[in-house]
């Protein structure tokens, strides 16, 4: 069953990309003299951006495969040949930290492929170029992490790592907006024909390996026989490995054994522990234990909270995007000016489900193998949700709030869809947190340690649809009664107080529901549970 | 204190525990003793109230553990064979947050912490996060968790296990005057020693079913050899093939 549904799931993404690129590919094509360098310039960008991604995930994955995975007290002491370690532990950091760039890269060679006429020996020229490729971002972040540990203690190094990878992570992003890679396809922005077509012809970054794949997989393409980025890439995987196993060699060994030793690591408290006091005093002396618990080892926990700071990023250039938005001048309707805030609550609601399943989701899973004193406790498992939920929906209530009136105030909306937005946002938050907590203790993953690989497992998968769905149907169940209200404002014609109190009502009441019976049947799993 | 009636628990066709009847009563210490697999840790955690039992009935000091679980659970404190903790909580916080579990708090509870963290030799690591504890202090750290809240009845599985020498005497010194205070504790052991000079009276199970309970000279009486140590009982009824199997080992 759950193979079932992620198989047509994997194949309904590998769709949807392969359809997105085969049609733009098309329309490239059919452009004269420019089309090949854009579909060029295109696969280079995206190769650049899997470039990046795979940099810091080789690094991060590299520091669990080599330094902190249980494996390695077995392997540590057992006569295994130090290359022989190298060798299974860099192919361990290739597969974990590779495979969601490839399932990506499949439908995307798939459509330059078929779109460019590739012919049956394609494949394996994508092969032969995106192996190289691969192995160098492992090669590269395995090395940097072994430097890196030796600087510092392991689990200093993945708090370090953690906040370096978010930053940088969140570096990218801003890039990307920076260089407005749209403007690529609007020609007539540039000066003149020929500043576009010779920024089109240079090289964007000659000496990357995503530079050498592009003109790889392009010159086969445009069947012309291009023999040299197959060796540059090579060459440089080869040469990579062996500088990496001399690195291996000589500082693995002390590495490993200070990644032994811990971090000194003392509480701090006093003020918030006070302030926590005695705020949640009228809760009850388990309520606040429970939540002072869940607020503490959010807080300490660097790999948790770390990534708020990517969070924060995505909202800015979410939120910057919305300011610059052409939403005044000639040729604008009034309903389309005032569809832009009703889609923002979509896109605000899309944000809050990816916060929920990353904060709020794996909440029961994280007390994984603690459970035992929660279970054997007189604290009833109502308590543990609902301390659970609340602790989650707060902050994200006042995420979504914030994300809501900034962009309705950037937008100008009017009282009544700023009253919409506020009403909708407030329901969907904590129908998503429901969800969010349902979900998670149906589908708990305990034996995970890391919090941030909670989210991408089945139980994940089916909450981001959940939300999805959760969404859409309150948006479409708000459309009719929002549409006759600005109608009665734009043309006069009578709005029927009906229809609001059908449409509003109606949203009302199912995201009570996707609070409620989701909890209802974690609860009742969780009591029958053992 | 302790009442067990036809406790059975099933996983799928396998049966971890068979139909199990005890009465353990105020002021005793209970040892559980098996080989490995035999259902004891299965049967505490049943007590505890951490797995449902598939037929059968636990009482806690005259509470129906299913019918008022909270009740019945705030009479208890569990100590689990593996000390799996809050790792980004300090030793006193975790001792805080259980108390709070158990409703408990003030400075009544900050006192109690503070004496079973010197009595462990953990005073000076109260403030250090968990992680930085090792098997042993965790344990410690755990042991201590089930005696801040004073409950009646301790269910503890493997105690001595990751415990210093030191430790090991302390936690039976504070066993044998937690139950002269009229407290019950029930817990299992490998080691037969301890079973044999703490334990007020003994079960021995094997394959999910009691073999045989009683005191030491009850278990003696029944034996064979009336003048048998726990040792020679222990592996008279739970099979005693161990040394033709070494020899096939060994020279295989």
């Amino acid at each position: 069953m759950r193979l079932v549904f992620l198989s047509i799931f994997g194949l309904g993404f590998w769709a949807f990309i392969f359809f997105m690129l085969y049609r733009l590919l098309r329309y490239f094509r059919g452009v004269q003299e420019i089309g090949p360098l854009l579909a060029g310039k295109l696969l280079g960008l995206i190769l650049v951006g899997f470039f990046s991604i795979l940099m810091l995930s080789n690094i991060i994955t590299a520091l669990s495969s080599f330094f902190l995975a249980r494996d390695l007290d077995l392997l540590a002491s057992a006569p295994v040949d130090w290359l022989k370690l190298y060798m299974a532990k860099l192919i361990e950091t290739l597969v974990h930290s590779s495979w969601m760039v490839v399932l990506m890269a499949i439908p995307m060679f798939a459509a330059y492929g078929v779109v460019y006429s590739g012919g049956p020996l394609f494949p394996l020229i994508v092969i032969a170029s995106f192996l190289p490729f691969l192995m160098v971002p492992t090669i590269v972040g395995s090395a940097l992490t072994l430097l890196l540990v030796n600087l510092f203690p392991a689990r200093r190094t993945r708090d370090i790592l953690s906040v370096i990878a978010v930053l940088a992570a969140g570096g990218i992003v801003v890039m990307f907006r920076l260089v407005r890679p749209e403007r690529l396809a609007r020609p007539e922005g540039f000066r003149s024909l020929v500043d576009f077509i010779t920024i089109l012809r240079g090289p964007t970054s000659p000496l990357l390996p995503s530079e050498w794949v592009e003109r790889a997989v392009m010159s086969w393409l445009n069947v012309k026989t291009d023999l040299l980025p197959y060796y540059l890439l090579w060459s440089t995987a080869a040469a990579a490995f062996v500088l990496g196993a001399i690195l291996h060699r000589s500082l693995y060994a002390k590495g490993f054994s200070k990644a032994q030793e811990s971090g000194e690591r003392w509480a701090h408290n006093g003020r918030m522990t006070r302030i926590g006091t005695i705020l949640l005093r009228p809760f009850g002396i388990v309520r606040r234990e429970l939540v002072m618990k869940e607020v503490r080892l959010f807080f300490r926990d660097t790999t948790q909270w770390s990534q708020l700071i990517l969070l924060g990023v995505l909202v800015m250039v979410y939120v910057f995007n919305i300011k610059f938005l052409p939403l005044r001048g000639t040729g604008l309707t009034f309903f389309l000016v005032n569809a832009v805030p009703f889609l923002n609550l979509v896109l605000a609601g899309f944000v809050l489900a990816s916060v929920a399943a990353r904060f709020i989701f794996p909440g029961v899973s994280l007390e994984g193998r603690t459970f035992w004193l929660l279970r054997s406790s007189p604290m009833s498992m109502k308590q543990l949700l609902w301390s659970k939920f609340w602790v989650g929906t707060l902050p994200l209530l006042v995420l979504a709030l914030a994300i809501v009136g900034v962009t309705d105030y950037l937008l100008q909306v009017s009282p009544f869809m700023m009253a919409v937005s506020i009403f909708s946002i407030t329901l969907m938050t904590l129908g998503l947190a429901g969800l969010a907590i349902g979900f998670g203790t149906l589908f708990p993953q305990f034996e995970t340690e890391n919090a941030a690989q909670i989210p991408t497992s089945f139980g994940g998968l089916i909450f981001m649809m959940t939300s999805i769905a959760l969404i859409g149907a309150v948006v479409v169940l708000e459309a009719k009664p929002v549409y006759a209200y600005l109608s009665a404002q734009a043309f006069g014609t009578p709005a029927t107080t009906s229809d609001m109190v059908l449409g509003f009502g109606s949203a009302g009441l199912l995201c009570a529901a996707a609070t409620l019976i989701p909890i209802t049947v974690a609860l009742k799993k969780l009591e029958n549970q053992g | 204190m302790i009442e067990l009636r036809g406790l059975t628990k099933r996983y799928g066709s396998f049966t971890a525990v068979n139909n199990i009847d005890l009465s353990v009563p105020r002021g005793e210490l209970f040892g559980f003793l098996g080989p490995n697999g035999a259902g004891k840790t299965t049967t505490l955690r049943m007590i505890a109230g951490i797995l449902r039992p598939t037929s059968g009935t636990v009482h806690i000091g005259g509470i129906d553990l299913a019918a008022q679980p909270t009740a019945a659970k705030s009479k208890l404190g569990f100590v689990p064979d593996r000390p799996f903790i809050y790792e980004k909580l300090s030793g006193s916080e975790f001792l805080r947050f259980v108390a709070g579990l158990y409703n408990q708090e003030g400075p009544q509870i900050e006192h109690r912490a503070r004496e079973l963290l010197a009595l462990f030799d953990l005073e000076e690591w109260r403030d250090e996060l968990v992680e930085s504890y090792s098997h042993g202090m965790r344990q410690k750290l755990i042991i201590s968790s089930a005696f801040v809240h004073r409950p009646e009845v301790i269910v503890v599985d493997e105690p001595m296990v990751g415990l210093d020498p030191k430790a090991a005497r302390i936690l039976k010194d504070l066993f044998k005057e937690y139950t002269r205070r009229d407290h019950t504790i029930m817990m299992s052991t490998h080691t037969l020693e301890v079973a044999e000079t703490m334990c007020d009276r003994i079960a021995i199970m094997q394959g999910g079913v009691i073999r045989a309970a009683g005191t030491m000279a009850e278990l003696r009486a029944n034996a064979e050899d009336g003048t048998a140590g726990l040792e020679d009982i222990f592996l008279r009824l739970t099979g005693e093939n161990a040394a033709r199997a070494l020899v096939d080992v060994l020279n295989a």
